[in-house]
């Protein structure tokens, strides 16, 4: 009897002598015998608690990426994640609730939810917020999915500075259906090319889909490409990463319509790709377009605020084939880690987060333009994210610096043999940007 | 009643110590920058801690209580699950990481693979999908890439029958594909004529919930399965109701080509207040080309992660799936076995025929034309017509300190109750549960404002959800000071 099963042989013996059928066996009549199992299931033997943590510490000691000091991003950043969100995280409350059909005894995850749609709201300057998507990525694919059933128009123009993860992401979402995407290139600045976008979005298109900071870390215009796309009668959707709008002007005070990111780099541990969860904000009048679960404030019989999920006619339990999205189970517990993360942060905290990602990564770009023959690939104002060359392959440099101790920026062999994309956290300290650059720099010298 | 975080906000408050800049600083330029505050609130951590476990305190949970919610297999969360994930190795690392750097987490990767296979009896998978409903999708545009590489693209309609849970329709709209619905019969099975005469020319696959929606298992698979693939088209398995069949029987050997897994039920993760789960998609070799990226491999210089390849369905999530539930999911079964597995599935059976057979006599149980699987189907309809609906005994089952089931699904069942216990609870607690079911529909043949006022221990009492559409209040409102 295994131990998550406390009915053992008196309990069952009891049971099946209630419900008339003596063995066990004998449940099993609707399955027919063809298809039944003949045997056992070839699986490895039960392991104990005790083996099964020093099977996991052998696996962990095989992750020598954990070692590493981070230098790299590309949509996910090894932040500093305050000891008090797990806490809350891995309450039983929180952490074993199903999700919150039941209003009357789920108010903890509901009200946690409204509050998080409130930030999520503030942060991307939208009027709304849903309950959370999957991921960034996803979350961008629903969002261009969303602007073709508000504007009626199956074309969306996608800005080739946007993650190419994500433009995958969005052809798998986009290409089954009757859908035509067109990318934008981007110029010698690296910033899309707006003249392009106008001239792609004649004969109309739903959405115009940018990413800010870009790919690349460097800051679009996001005003210039709203008045573009507005004037061809689309959409907006920018996908933002959080914390830049830490310290940069939300896009949807900049005229987005629908903002949408990444939300790991609040609280969420990298866990090699999840994990994660996905934000999306709105401005009013597309909420009925939006996907996902929605939570809204009401009053109990007696009067008192209370939280629900609401506008769920849009949801595939009631709309079936034709709800705005197939999406049921979501990333809860990793907006709840979100909302705990920008609570323990708050005003102050999360902005002096996004402040030292800028100074740190300007600083890690100094340093590195002191090398010889290392230069910036764009010549743009970035934020917390930027691409050098260096006069070096950069595959062979990330292969030399983890050999020291660093897990190097992401080579960008698009951009050139050199390209290297950096970032630096509020982690990194001076000694260890100063560490690396020394050590870029001596490989440097050597290779050369 | 909890304050919302932004009510309890003091400007200068902080609740995390962080280190002080080292560098120089960099001009932030001003037309860049926020004009404004973003309205975060300012608290400490101690206010943060208290806000918010007072909130959990107004949750129900399966560490508190019974949760019999059909479909859903709200089973108990091995607490060990949580050490073994949060081990720094494992949760430290960054997803685009050299594959010699990630040599373990790839290792549990390819062997949970290998397991979910053994156990679908199934050749290929992917861990990628996030949900259930995504793994659906990943399943249907594999079935759709075959097709079209065999010069079928025209097949365009995906059967399913009337009691599909809703993600199946919405997930056939995302693939462009048109739904067709196939009756249930008499006893809530496949109506396997009206199959046979929907099935043809234009089908791309069957979408088919084994045991179904009603806790019934579809004995007439072989035959179902067989009408498809007569029909050109393939077969796909919903796996929410996987519990059933743990080491009993396997889609793979049932004629179906593709099934999803909904690791955060079957392989016992914790829901999360409604997420994150995994959509583990396992299927046959032949469609394994189409695969999204973040498959794993095994060669002679150790795992290898792969990126999607030429025929690929591209990628469903920016990373490799939601990693840290993979974790969970392998623990699990490294730690039953395949006798637990077993034995998982042979109690969750035992657990909803002892319920239906107890509640029977109280409850009409429609379709019952002998042993249910994992969970069944009880109906309100009779009480309904005297004025208590089914949402109210669910209502009054949380004053009794149980959740409540599944409620008005499977439509194709009035009133409809649908009750999954899990091999997990005892039979104390089955019983327990029982009783309060027996007494709900005696206080509602003698008090019924009793079940029509429920419910009244909760932390709120019923919530107005009209008003919530009609008032519509989504954010907290903004207030600058």
């Amino acid at each position: 009897m295994s131990i998550f099963v406390p009915n053992g042989k008196t309990q069952r013996e009891r049971m099946l002598e209630v419900i008339g059928v003596g063995r066990f066996e004998n449940l099993l009549t609707p399955v027919p015998e063809s298809v039944r199992l003949k045997g056992e299931l070839d699986l490895p033997s039960p392991a104990s608690e005790l083996e099964l943590q020093k099977e996991f510490k052998g696996f962990a000691a095989r992750n020598s990426s954990a070692d590493l000091v981070c230098f790299r991003g590309a949509g996910v950043y090894d932040h500093y994640i305050p000891a008090a969100i797990d806490n809350i995280l891995t309450r039983s409350e929180f952490f074993t609730a199903y999700t919150p059909y039941q209003a009357e005894v789920s108010q903890g995850t509901l009200q946690s939810i409204f509050e998080y749609q409130t930030m999520i709201s503030r942060l991307t300057g939208c009027e709304a917020a849903n309950a959370c998507m999957y991921d960034g990525a996803s979350a961008v694919a629903e969002a261009a999915l969303m602007a073709i059933r508000s504007k009626r128009k199956n074309r969306v123009l996608v800005s080739g500075a946007v993650s190419p993860r994500t433009i995958d992401v969005i052809h798998t979402y986009l290409d089954s259906g009757d859908f035509e995407i067109n990318e934008v290139p981007f110029g010698t600045d690296g910033l899309i090319d707006l003249e392009a976008a106008d001239k792609l979005a004649e004969g109309g298109v739903a959405a115009l889909v940018l990413q800010y900071p870009n790919y690349f870390g460097s800051i679009e215009d996001v005003q210039a490409a709203a008045d573009l796309i507005h004037k061809h009668n689309g959409l907006l959707v920018v996908a933002a990463d959080p914390v830049a709008l830490g310290v940069l002007e939300a896009p949807g005070k900049l005229g987005a319509d629908v903002v949408v990111g990444e939300g790991q780099p609040m609280g969420v541990a990298m866990s090699y790709g999840g994990p994660y969860v996905g934000f999306m904000a709105t401005k009013s009048a597309f909420l009925r377009k939006m996907p996902g679960r929605i939570v809204g404030r009401t009053e109990d019989r007696a009067g008192n605020t209370g939280y629900v999920l609401t506008l769920q006619t849009r949801e595939q339990h009631i709309k079936r084939a034709k709800a705005t999205s197939n999406i049921c189970s979501n990333q809860a517990l990793m907006a709840l880690a979100n909302v705990i993360y920008l609570t323990l942060a708050g005003e102050t905290g999360f902005t002096e987060v996004a402040k030292q990602c800028w100074h740190k990564s300007h600083y890690l770009n100094k340093r590195l333009l002191e090398i010889d023959d290392v230069a910036d690939v764009f010549d743009v104002p970035f934020c917390r994210e930027f691409v050098v060359n260096l006069p070096v392959s950069a595959e062979t440099a990330v292969t030399a610096m983890a050999e020291v101790g660093y897990l190097a920026g992401l080579p960008l062999p698009g951009l050139g043999e050199g390209a290297m994309m950096l970032t630096v956290t509020e982690k990194r300290t001076r000694e260890e940007i100063d560490g690396f650059v020394e050590a870029l720099h001596q490989y440097i010298k050597g290779a050369r | 009643m909890e304050k919302t975080i932004f009510q309890y906000s003091s400007p200068g408050r902080i609740g995390v110590a962080l280190p002080a800049l080292d560098v120089p600083e960099t001009v932030i330029p001003d037309q860049l920058g926020r004009n404004e505050p973003i309205g975060l609130p300012e608290v400490t951590e101690g206010q943060a801690m208290r806000h918010f476990v007072r909130l959990s305190t107004m949750n129900f949970n399966i560490e508190q209580g019974f949760y019999p919610l059909g479909s859903c297999t709200m089973k108990y969360n091995p607490r060990l699950h949580e050490f073994l994930a949060r081990i720094e190795g494992l949760a430290a690392v960054h997803p685009l990481s050299s594959d010699s750097s990630v040599q373990g987490t790839l290792e549990i990767m390819h062997k949970l693979g290998e397991f979910l296979c053994e156990i679908t009896g199934f050749e290929a998978v992917t861990l990628q999908p996030a949900a259930g409903a995504q793994g659906e999708f990943a399943g249907l545009l594999l079935i759709r890439k075959w097709q079209q590489e065999r010069g079928e693209g025209h097949r365009n309609e995906v059967l399913m029958p009337d009691s599909a849970h809703g993600t199946n329709p919405a997930t056939s709209t995302l693939a462009g594909l048109k739904v067709v619905s196939v009756k249930s019969d008499e006893h809530g099975r496949v109506d396997v004529e009206d199959l046979r005469s929907k099935a043809g020319e234009k089908t791309c696959a069957f979408m088919l919930t084994n045991p179904n929606t009603l806790g019934i298992f579809e004995s007439n698979i072989e035959e179902i399965t067989g009408i498809i693939h007569d029909a050109g088209g393939l077969n796909y398995m919903d796996g929410a109701n996987m519990n059933a069949l743990l080491g009993i029987a396997r889609p793979g050997d049932m004629g179906f080509d593709v099934c999803h897994l909904n690791l955060h039920k079957t392989f016992s993760s914790p829901h999360g207040g409604g997420g994150p789960g995994s959509g583990t998609v396992c299927c046959r070799d032949t469609l394994r080309p189409f695969l999204p990226a973040s498959t794993v491999v095994k060669t002679e210089d150790g795992y290898m992660l792969r990126d999607r390849t030429g025929k690929s369905m591209g990628r469903l999530l920016a990373f490799h799936g939601n990693v840290g539930v993979l974790y969970r999911a392998y623990a699990y079964i490294r730690t039953l076995g395949s006798k637990g597995l077993r034995e998982v599935s042979e109690v969750a059976l035992i657990n909803a025929n002892y319920m239906k057979t107890r509640l029977k006599p109280y409850y009409e149980v429609p379709n019952d034309d002998g042993p249910c699987m994992h969970e069944f189907v009880a109906s309100g309809a009779e009480m309904a017509k005297k004025g208590v609906k089914t949402l109210d005994i669910a209502k009054r089952l949380l004053d009794y300190g149980f959740h409540a089931p599944t409620i008005y699904f499977p439509q194709i069942v009035k009133e409809a109750l649908m009750i999954e216990p899990t091999e997990t609870e005892s039979l104390e607690s089955i019983d327990a549960f029982v009783d309060a079911m027996i007494a709900i529909a005696e206080e509602a043949e003698e008090k019924p404002h009793l079940v029509t006022d429920a419910p009244v221990n909760t932390p709120v009492l019923r919530l107005d959800e009209v008003k919530a559409v009609k008032d519509l209040c989504l954010v907290e409102p903004v207030e600058y000071e």
